[in-house]
């Protein structure tokens, strides 16, 4: 199945990114490639198969729990301390409604 | 001191003589960075001047009669994609080119408790995706071996500061084989442990049920070290294990007579470049006079594995790499006027091209309609990869197959076909994908000098029989060889 220019515009939409016209020509010739060659999969019959996760999860699962008590965070202070732009406590952001 | 081959042993034991001293180590090495950095680009930031104060404490604790730590005094390069508190961590991305974060990651912490001296950030692929090293925002890593030449990824700078001697041990970490194959490239000892025995907590995330923490180092040796340090339960990481961590230095006894060393058939087939072949089957007629027992097993559907691993990892790191939007930290598009043309413009722009390609896969396989068709179907296989492997290990110890199908190529060989790059990652990525710990070890080199390596893979938790494996080979065929630099 090959993938389409509409399909990686729709795809980018999706996952945020403003392509430029080139990265959107490349991306439809690459993704199809993959896509195609990923399409082996389906020589494998996997009707009764259940699906993995996690590695851990198909062996002891008991050290994946753990009892709820709260600990110590990093704090509102650290927690803004790389943010392009903040104030009063919060992250600021350009407008959100127009 | 000579810094050239530089084990811990053999430090520790010209610590203890006083033939040298911590700060002496550490300003040789800093030395050297200054000299070989320019033309390798290993270090992204280097940490000298906290570096230099830590060794002087460490000269002072050591004058009072402190005992040496596993790690006393040892320079250690960490990779950028593992947070170190206030030192500048960019995963090699524009988008976190001046992030400081406010914590280490508890492997940076644990070695730090165990005397370990950090030197400075490794280059690697952007947010660790790649096998070349070439998607750094930063430029690419230089192989010591041959400049020419690529270190492998993505912690290609982790395994080149190893193999120049620009530190003792560094830290990598392995999505898809992102220690393993850098440390074949670069002629070192690299290590992915099981799936859970490492903490990932400040581990900048890529693929979350993939991502393990490991070390890269001189032998097998200072791999069991370095793990016996950052091994354990840590209570940030809700998938680190319980299970108690052995001595590793302790299983290291150099008898591996009566070991099961299992050869999958499927390992040597088209596309195994002629001189890993040979090599490979060299080191496995070694194994066999050290006392180990040559058996053949079956991987057989190995041949799924690397479309597998694409669907899961890209899928994973469509979803974890969604936080980089510019507003929490890192690089922010200032030209955006509303919010949503500020996320768009800020990914445009801060990621480069092979992280926008795996975001968008991911995206694909996990939209609407076609998750079944992919992401479950991925998952299913995966299982299916899970029991292959159970199954060899009813027949054998250790598993021994090539960690990459070629030796280290040309810069720019295979920056045009993303295809041909994720292929080269077809004897590592499905160790990832099952979670059992595998290793990559010197195997010797091609006629033109360059280094080729030979990777064990033992069932989950099973490190201290790998290490003592891989350790056990070294002693009797040590590589003995260091790049011309």
């Amino acid at each position: 199945m090959s993938i389409t220019r509409q399909d990686v515009e729709k795809i980018a939409a999706l996952a945020n990114l403003a392509l430029t016209e080139e990265e959107i020509q490349t991306f439809t010739v690459q993704l199809s490639s993959i896509v195609s060659y990923v399409e082996k999969m389906n020589e494998l019959d996997t009707t009764d198969v259940e699906p993995m996760s996690h590695s851990t999860l198909s062996g002891d699962t008991s050290y994946t729990r753990r009892e709820d008590d709260p600990k110590p965070s990093l704090g509102a202070d650290l927690a803004l301390s790389n943010a392009p732009d903040s104030g009063d406590g919060h992250f600021k952001v350009p407008k959100v409604i127009g | 001191m000579e810094l050239v081959g530089l084990t811990v042993d053999k430090f520790h034991s010209a610590l203890k003589s006083g033939e040298t001293t911590v700060e002496a180590v550490c300003k040789a090495t800093f030395d050297r960075i200054e000299k070989l950095n320019p033309d390798l680009n290993v270090y992204l930031t280097v940490t000298k001047d906290s570096a230099l104060e830590r060794a002087r404490q460490l000269d002072q604790q050591l004058a009072a009669g402190a005992e040496l730590s596993p790690l006393f005094g040892v320079p250690t390069a960490i990779k950028d994609n593992i947070c170190t508190k206030d030192v500048r961590t960019t995963c090699a991305s524009k988008i976190l080119d001046t992030f400081k974060p406010p914590y280490s990651a508890t492997v940076v912490e644990r070695l730090e408790a165990a005397g370990a001296v950090v030197v400075g950030k490794a280059n690697c692929d952007e947010f660790a995706m790649g096998s070349s090293n070439e998607n750094s925002a930063y430029g690419s890593v230089r192989n010591p071996w041959n400049l020419e030449h690529v270190p492998g990824g993505s912690s290609g700078g982790s395994a080149a500061a190893v193999a120049a001697d620009l530190c003792i041990v560094a830290l990598g970490s392995d999505t898809g084989g992102s220690v393993r194959e850098p440390a074949s490239f670069c002629g070192v000892t690299g290590l992915k442990p099981t799936y859970g025995r490492v903490s990932r907590y400040g581990l900048v995330a890529f693929g979350s049920s993939l991502d393990q923490v490991g070390p890269i180092s001189k032998n097998a040796a200072d791999s069991a070290r370095v793990l016996g340090v950052i091994a354990g339960r840590d209570w940030h990481d809700s998938t680190s294990s319980e299970i108690s961590v052995p001595d590793y230095l302790a299983a290291l006894t150099g008898d591996i007579k009566g070991l099961k060393l299992g050869v999958p058939k499927e390992a040597f087939v088209e596309g195994l470049h002629p001189e890993v072949k040979a090599r490979i089957q060299e080191s496995i007629k070694n194994f066999e006079s050290l006392g180990a027992e040559i058996v053949e097993v079956s991987l057989p559907h190995s041949e799924y594995a690397i479309a597998d691993y694409y669907i899961i990892a890209t899928a994973e790191a469509s979803s974890n790499l969604a936080r980089y939007d510019g507003v929490k930290y890192g690089f922010r598009d200032a030209d955006a006027k509303t919010l949503q043309e500020m996320y768009k413009k800020t990914r445009d722009h801060g990621f480069g091209s092979e992280v926008k390609r795996r975001i968008m896969l991911g995206t694909y396989v996990l939209s609407s309609g076609y998750y079944d068709a992919y992401y479950l179907k991925a998952q299913k296989i995966r299982t299916i990869l899970e029991q292959d492997f159970r199954k060899a290990f009813e027949a054998c110890d250790l598993i021994v197959m090539p960690t990459a199908p070629v030796p280290p190529f040309k810069l720019g060989e295979k920056t045009d076909d993303p295809l041909a790059m994720y292929l080269a990652d077809i004897y590592t990525v499905t160790i990832n994908l099952v979670g059992v710990p595998g290793i990559s070890i010197p195997s010797g080199f091609t006629s033109d000098g360059l280094p080729i390596g030979c990777q064990l893979i033992a069932p989950h938790f099973e490190e201290a029989r790998l290490l003592q494996a891989a350790d056990a080979y070294e002693r009797s065929y040590p590589s003995n060889r260091y790049p011309n630099i």
